[in-house]
């Protein structure tokens, strides 16, 4: 009996274990071998290229404009997301009236499918449809905002849609965040004579280093998997000024017949990602046995 | 009791034909929409007047990518559909990979061969075996124009060269109204393009630069030339442009916003829809300087190869049906495309489509016939993504000199 009770535990688990392993590391690994093929239309093993589709993914110009704007979106959308985040957490914070609805309300665009934002940042920023126009029949004639439509301002339309989805999401992560706090500490401070805005600064904020850890890794990694935001609002248009790796990847392998280079592209993201996420998982279990 | 049902009726038909056994065909497509899908009804009714059974397949969206991307699952899970709509050199790249059966038999008893022109017959082989089968001929350098809104501005005559065209445009924006309607995705983008090197350098030059990819016309003045009218036409469109879907466009000139669009005959349809009347309220006209050329784009099914022999009989009696003129007559009526057999009866047809025909059976004589390049019908699909990347880009940044736009775009022609 004694033995059944030892291995049952590890049966429950087995079939999630053996699933998730398949499922995740698995086509992990799966993609990695297709990106050293010369896999076209299907998959193709036979045909070993080494690190060719490497080099020629290092070699388009539309790869580097994908990175670029990789990088514009995951700055300013983590960044800007928080910033927002952390002021609208600080202001619900002071206990102000119908907070439940206040705060329902700056939560609900993270209830929406980034689909359902892109679709209507599209409307609003289209110029001879939304703000511009609005602005025009309002008879504000030199009002102009045409952002969405420049290949060189298109990629700050997807952060603006961005952020107005994610920052009610960061905000809910600090309020949380500060209402843990003790309110003892910050009554000592008040009592030591320092101001509130350096309360916050050198207290409170720092107290919520846990807080802004996970808020930057989940807001990263949703930056770096950013597909559908794009595909919806600017399907990585005009041209490919808005293009961001994942929606690369998508183009190379179904539509372009290159699922060789699009592996090769995925790979790079899955590096990207790992490079975040696994520096994160590796100081929070290292940390663990130090708590108990 | 409904298979029951079915089986009895498959029995009768095959007792009846003698010894005809009768075979299921599943046909992927994705002509879901209105008129298309009762196209393809169409198909169904005569494959079930002969028998077989069918099982529609049909993803919806997208011009197909959708659809492709389940192909490719089912075929490599190694249960492919008889039949799959797929063009142009895509067909080259499946057969390269083994999958697709070889239809000769039926096109020599169906004479294919005397029946489409060479060029279009090219598309449909692999290694001189037919491969697939064409449904329709669709003409892409078309020029679409609002007679009403010719009249407003005082342009009275429908532009034959560029130079013409511009003067037109320029009347056009004087009065107030909007020259071109433009889809700006990035395939509107190439297709407009594919018009401005066919009018400006001719088909023989087009041959040369968008379908051999030979470097030295793809360096060329002609090709400079073409970038500059290229960039000009940009000029004429509104700024909402980015984005917009071809039919949304095409509204645009239907509805008296803008007086030109540059796309397939499938924009007919939409005039069709409207209650538009060709010649009078709206005119088909050749892309300025390609009137004595043709950009086609033929919609085809490969076929892929089976394992049963009945299934097998039922997709070459597909194939045969796909050619035969019942199913091209009735099939091409709906869609706005024509046949792409060469002696089929046109009464039937509208004015646009007769002027299609005619200019489809003089270019296939002449040399004036090509492929087109922005629709998948000239060249592989990683070279053509890479070309429509770098014509796109060009359009949508005025900052890219032409001298850039000419090195970029000879640069993505050699994408292998």
């Amino acid at each position: 009996m004694k033995s059944v009770e030892n291995i049952l535990p590890k049966l429950v688990i087995a079939p999630g274990f053996i699933l998730g392993f398949a499922f995740i590391y698995g086509f992990m690994i799966w993609n990695g071998v297709l990106s050293v093929t010369g896999s076209r239309m299907l998959p193709n093993y036979d045909t070993f290229v080494g690190l060719d589709q490497y080099v020629q993914l290092w070699q388009m110009d539309r790869w580097y404009v994908a990175l670029t704007n990789l990088g514009i979106f995951s700055l300013l959308y983590v960044g800007g997301s928080m910033a927002i985040g952390v002021f609208l957490a600080i202001f619900l914070d002071q206990k102000v009236r119908a907070e439940g609805l206040l705060r329902t309300i700056y939560l609900y665009p993270m209830a929406l499918s980034f689909i359902v934002t892109g679709t209507a940042w599209k409307w609003i920023l289209n110029p001879s449809l939304g703000l511009e126009k609005l602005m025009h029949d309002l008879g504000w004639t030199s009002f102009q905002f045409d952002w969405l439509v420049q290949s060189d301002t298109a990629i700050y339309c997807v952060v603006i849609a961005g952020i107005w989805q994610s920052a009610g999401f960061a905000m809910a992560l600090f309020l949380a965040g500060l209402r843990g706090i003790d309110d003892s500490i910050i009554k000592a401070a008040q009592i030591d004579g320092a101001s509130l805005p350096l309360i916050y600064w050198r207290i409170i904020l720092p107290i919520l280093r846990p807080v802004v850890f996970s808020t930057v890794l989940v807001l990263s990694h949703l930056s770096i998997k950013s597909f559908d935001l794009v595909m919806a609002l600017t399907n990585g248009g005009p041209g490919y000024a808005t293009d961001v790796p994942a929606t690369f990847m998508y183009t190379m392998s179904f539509t372009r017949g290159q699922i060789g280079l699009g592996a090769a592209s995925a790979t790079m993201m899955l590096a990207t990602v790992a490079a975040i996420v696994v520096p994160y998982l590796y100081s929070e279990l290292r940390a663990k046995p130090h708590d108990r | 009791m409904l298979k029951l049902s079915k089986l009895a009726t498959a029995v009768a038909l095959v007792v009846a034909a003698g010894s005809v056994a009768a075979g299921e065909v599943e046909v992927l497509h994705w002509w879901t929409s209105g008129g298309e899908a009762k196209s393809v009804g169409e198909l169904k009714k005569i494959m079930q007047a002969k028998g077989h059974t069918w099982k529609d397949f049909a993803v919806a969206g997208g011009g197909g990518d959708a659809a492709m991307t389940v192909l490719k699952s089912r075929v490599v899970a190694g249960n492919a559909p008889a039949a799959a709509q797929i063009k142009g050199p895509a067909i080259q790249e499946w057969a390269n990979e083994g999958v697709l059966a070889n239809l000769d038999a039926t096109a020599k008893a169906e004479k294919w061969d005397s029946l489409l022109p060479a060029v279009v017959a090219d598309v449909m082989k692999y290694k001189g075996n037919y491969v697939a089968a064409p449904v329709n001929v669709h003409r892409v350098n078309w020029m679409w124009a609002n007679s009403a809104v010719l009249k407003k501005a005082g342009v009275t005559s429908t532009p034959k060269t560029w130079d013409e065209f511009f003067v037109a445009a320029e009347k056009i924006k004087k009065a107030g109204l909007i020259p071109v309607a433009h889809g700006g995705q990035n395939w509107q983008d190439f297709t407009t393009f594919e018009d401005v090197v066919l009018g400006v350098g001719g088909a023989k030059f087009y041959q040369d630069a968008l379908v051999k990819l030979d470097q030295k016309a793809l360096t060329s003045p002609t090709m400079s030339k073409s970038l500059e009218t290229f960039r000009k036409i940009k000029g004429y469109t509104d700024p909402a442009a980015p984005g917009r879907d071809w039919n949304l466009a095409t509204a645009m000139v239907i509805q008296e916003k803008a007086a030109f669009q540059f796309m397939g005959d499938w924009a007919k349809g939409e005039f069709t829809a409207a209650g538009k009347v060709p010649g009078k309220d709206y005119i088909c006209a050749a892309a300025p300087g390609s009137s004595n050329a043709y950009t086609f784009n033929v919609d085809s099914f490969a076929m892929f190869k089976l394992k049963d022999a009945s299934a097998q009989k039922a997709q070459a009696d597909l194939a045969a049906a796909i050619m035969g003129t019942e199913f091209q007559e009735i099939f091409n009526l709906n869609k706005g495309s024509i046949p792409v057999r060469l002696n089929m009866s046109m009464d039937k047809f509208d004015d646009c489509a007769k002027q299609s025909s005619k200019d489809f059976v003089a270019t296939s004589k002449s040399g004036g016939l090509v492929p087109s390049a922005a629709h998948g019908m000239a060249i592989s699909p990683a070279t053509e993504g890479a070309i429509k990347d770098a014509v796109s880009q060009f359009w949508n940044d005025d900052s890219i000199t032409v001298a850039d736009g000419v090195k970029s775009i000879a640069k993505a022609a050699m994408t292998k």
